[in-house]
């Protein structure tokens, strides 16, 4: 969390440290039955122009098979500094992630979007799974994923 | 020691590596089987070909992956729904489920990780581990039981749960060295403990922004074949930055989705290709036939894992626990024991206990464990030694005496030799005295003069332990109690007596087989599995040395039979002559494995005299598959003493015996075994030439009188009766 932090607080100009306007945000990700071993989900933040900001979370502990997340693998050059510390494990199929993060208030309602890459051994990658823009009104809707993720919602 | 390091990991490790081996042996034949049902590629067809196909058919492919055997699976998008489907490539159409395999699904986590995550990943890699240990210290104890790398595939002798393990292991053994380093590689790759080497290119920053430039004319897709491809992505719809990205076995790199111009390149790394080849090793993905082998090589080790448990069962057994065995760097005596049976080990404990008691530290060891650069401080070597068959090294001291003929004489230990054996045998002790003279002839020192021990006598142990004593400047009282066997009541059936009218009385006797309780069966304690030829050891009333006689019968037929003659003044043969049904004697059996027909259909020839047949006529008994059996009994006069002779009329018309030549030695015209195999001499020497086993049972002389006549017979023939017992078919059972 931390890498995305500093980005804000660079890229947004913000003057008041970032921790005093956070909040804490509930990621719930439900899994369809796709028949397959545990999905790598890597969940990062880019802004209203495309450019890679910075990643949320990654389920999936082995950095081999993150060249798998193509499009995260892509902006971030697999570089594992950007999810130290936000890694947990993987997610199987049918099952459900939540994850409680705290983010700063600027991230909502500033062009920002969320994308969820998916990946599942010897099954096909699924990058940009899920891509969902962060804003007040969106929280609490829930979004259809493409192969792997049932739906996806966005809760504080 | 060694036998330490491959005992252990493979008691610990035995329902592991079992579990690794079948769930391994099994998911070798999926690489098989996908690689057969894969649609058959069409040959030089090019991935711009193949992609323009695919995309025809499904306008919405977003993938095209191609699996090491071949099989090509797309994946598209079309109105809001994935679909997938492998692939004929000849016509880019679907042409079956790509829906993983979910039994391979499941097997391939039970091989891997036994579904237990990261820990499961490392249990099962310490079971990699376990089996390297096990390969190399097996191969070590194979070379070092067959004497030499040159003699890896020599032949075996002993019983069959140490014969099959060593058989499966120097068959299976480099396919086993390759499944487990290959799968620990793996694992230290999925671990990142190995560089990945990722040689990915960095994705394009600038592309041309147009889009849809046709499949066939990006220069990468024609140039790459099929074979060759891994797998292609295409660009988001509608997404202009985005490219068209490929993996082939060579390297990975982007093509514009506007121009068809190649935007980046790289080749492999060297640490990818050696993954990528190992992992191909391990899965048998891309290489199906080398799958199939080692999955058929892996179902060896459950076998082996048994076969190794049975085995140090039976050692356990064999052998009396040694108490505080001192190891051979700190012991001031080294006590090296070569027993065949296991009653020396019995001796060495005697000696062991009583030579610590006076303060010694002593080192027991197998003479097969000899290790004379760690004998640091050893000041002394006893040597007790038991003789196998005519004056050959028992089990447990193979090798040993070239060892010692090769070995200088080393200053200031002294070595003594005491002899095991049985003075009935012409080769009394036989290999403990080519020990002394050996030890001697090198310029060892000797402690104190070689000596013997008749049939266990404590009294000798008793004798040669005060010499000893005294050159030790000891008081040494060996009080040795022989350990009995654990024996069993039998009870007799029947008895069948023959040969009075020719003062050679004897009789066949036939014993209700013991029951045998679950507890018995598993800890192999009682009567177990026996066959003809094993031999069954009599307790007499009024002694403790058993005697043993060649059992006539299986554990399949039901009874315990065998053959015996009264001996004059022979304490156990009187009482066994005088048992009538319902009376019983305490008994025990001990295998002997080398004097058995054999596998296979190869003819048979069985040679013996008087109470000799016993055995032959268990095998012929057994003989249900009708191998070709020739029989030559020597007997004293067929109305008398002719053994089994109702069964042997049986069991020539239902084929199980072919030809009966008795040798009948009183009479008109006297013969004996060994003229009948000089006349028969021609037929003989064809059968053997045919693949024939020879087995022989009887009186010392008359086996000797056999051997010389037999080595007549084959002399025109450039054989010997040496050979066929080297290669372990001329067999014997002498007494």
């Amino acid at each position: 969390m931390k890498p995305l932090l500093t980005t804000l607080a660079l890229t947004t100009a913000l003057t008041a440290p970032a921790i005093a306007l956070a909040r804490p945000v509930t990621f719930t990700t439900a899994m369809t039955n796709y028949g397959g071993d545990g999905a790598y989900l890597a969940y990062y933040v880019t802004d209203a122009s495309g450019a890679y900001v910075g990643s949320l979370w990654m389920a999936g502990g082995k950095s081999k098979y993150y060249k798998h997340l193509t499009d995260w693998y892509r902006a971030t050059g697999g570089d594992t500094a950007e999810i130290n510390g936000i890694t947990g494990a993987s997610v199987g199929a049918g099952r459900q992630l939540e994850i409680t993060l705290d983010l700063a208030d600027a991230l909502f309602d500033a062009g920002y979007t969320l994308h969820i890459d998916a990946a599942v051994e010897d099954m096909r990658d699924s990058p940009n799974e899920i891509a969902v823009p962060l804003t007040a009104q969106g929280a609490g809707s829930a979004v259809k994923g493409r192969r792997y993720i049932a739906d996806f919602t966005y809760k504080y | 020691m060694l036998r330490f390091v491959h005992r252990w990991p493979g008691l610990l490790a035995a329902l592991l590596l079992s579990l690794l081996a079948l769930s391994g042996a099994t998911l070798s034949v999926f690489p098989a089987a996908e690689r057969l049902a894969a649609p058959q590629a069409v040959s030089g067809q090019s991935v711009a070909d193949l992609a323009s196909r695919i995309q025809a058919a499904y306008p919405g492919v977003e993938q095209i992956r191609r699996a090491p055997s071949g099989q090509i699976t797309a994946y598209w998008f079309d109105n809001g729904q994935p679909g997938a489907a492998v692939i004929d490539p000849a016509t880019g159409q679907a042409a079956g489920s790509a829906d993983p395999n979910q039994t391979l699904r499941w097997l391939t986590n039970l091989h891997r990780s036994l579904f237990l995550g990261d820990g499961g990943r490392l249990t099962m890699a310490a079971g990699a581990a376990m089996m390297l240990v096990l390969c190399l210290s097996g191969a070590l104890l194979v070379v070092r039981r067959t004497g030499g790398w040159r003699r890896w595939f020599a032949h075996l002798r002993g019983p069959l749960a140490g014969r099959l393990h060593v058989e499966i292991a120097r068959i299976a053994l480099p396919a086993l060295l390759l499944s487990s380093l290959t799968a620990l590689w793996m694992t230290a790759s999925t671990f990142g403990l190995l560089p990945e080497g990722d040689s990915t290119p960095a994705f394009p920053t600038e592309v041309s922004g147009q889009i849809d430039a046709p499949l066939r004319d990006m220069p990468l897709l024609a140039e790459t074949p099929v074979s060759e491809l891994r797998d292609l992505s295409f660009p988001y719809a509608g997404d202009t930055t985005d490219v068209f990205s490929l993996t082939t076995a060579q390297g990975s790199g982007y093509i514009d989705q506007g121009t068809g111009a190649t935007l980046a390149w790289a080749d492999l790394s060297g640490w990818q290709r050696a993954y990528e080849t190992i992992y191909m090793l391990h899965t048998g993905q891309g290489a199906a036939g080398l799958g199939l082998l080692l999955g058929l090589m892996a179902l060896g080790v459950p076998t082996m894992a048994v076969t190794g448990v049975i085995l140090w069962l039976a050692g356990r057994r064999g052998r009396p626990r040694i108490r505080h065995n001192v190891a051979p760097g700190r012991a001031d005596t080294v006590i090296l024991v070569g027993s065949e049976s296991g009653t020396t080990w019995g001796f060495a404990a005697t000696l062991q206990a009583a030579l610590s008691a006076q303060g010694h530290s002593i080192h027991v060891a197998p003479m097969s464990s000899f290790l004379p650069d760690r004998y640091a401080r050893a000041q002394r070597l006893l040597i007790l030694a038991a003789t196998y068959g005519e004056g050959a090294a028992p089990a447990s001291a193979k090798g040993f005496l070239d060892r010692l003929k090769r070995l200088p004489a080393r200053p200031g230990v002294a070595l003594a030799v005491l002899g095991f054996g049985d003075r009935s045998f012409p080769a009394f002790c036989g290999f403990a005295g080519q020990l002394a003279e050996t030890a001697r002839a090198r310029g060892w020192q000797e402690l104190i003069p070689y000596d013997t021990v008749d049939r266990q006598s404590s009294q000798d142990f008793a004798r040669w332990g005060r010499a000893l004593g005294t050159a030790l400047g000891l008081e040494l009282e060996l009080a040795h109690v022989p350990v009995i066997p654990a024996s069993l009541p039998l009870s007799l059936i029947s008895r069948r007596d023959y040969g009075a009218e020719v003062q050679a009385p004897t009789a066949i006797l036939r014993f209700a087989l013991p029951p045998r309780s679950l507890w018995c069966r598993l800890s192999g304690r009682g009567f177990g599995r026996f066959a003809p030829g094993d031999l069954l050891g009599v307790l007499p009333e009024g002694s403790e040395v058993a005697r043993f006689y060649s059992l006539a019968s299986g554990c399949r037929d039901g009874f315990v039979e065998i053959a015996v003659k009264k001996h004059p003044g022979g304490l156990c043969s009187a009482q066994l002559m005088a048992l009538q049904p319902g009376d019983s004697v305490r008994a025990f059996i001990r295998r002997n494995p080398d004097f058995r027909p054999g596998p296979g259909k190869a003819p048979l020839i069985l040679i013996g005299a008087g109470t000799g047949v016993a055995p032959l006529a268990g095998f012929l008994r057994g003989n249900t598959r009708h191998r070709p059996a020739c029989l030559i009994f020597g007997l004293r006069h067929p109305d008398s003493d002719f053994l089994y002779r109702e069964e042997f009329a049986t069991w020539q018309q239902d084929g199980r015996l072919t030809r009966l030549l008795p040798a009948v030695s009183r009479g008109t015209a006297p013969a004996y075994v060994q003229d009948l195999v000089r006349r028969e001499g021609p037929e003989l020497a064809r059968l053997i030439r045919d693949g024939a086993r020879v087995l022989v049972c009887g009186g010392r002389e008359m086996a000797s009188g056999v051997t010389t006549a037999l080595a007549e017979v084959l002399a025109p023939f450039g054989t010997t009766p040496t050979d066929l017992k080297a290669e372990g078919r001329y067999v014997e059972d002498v007494y």
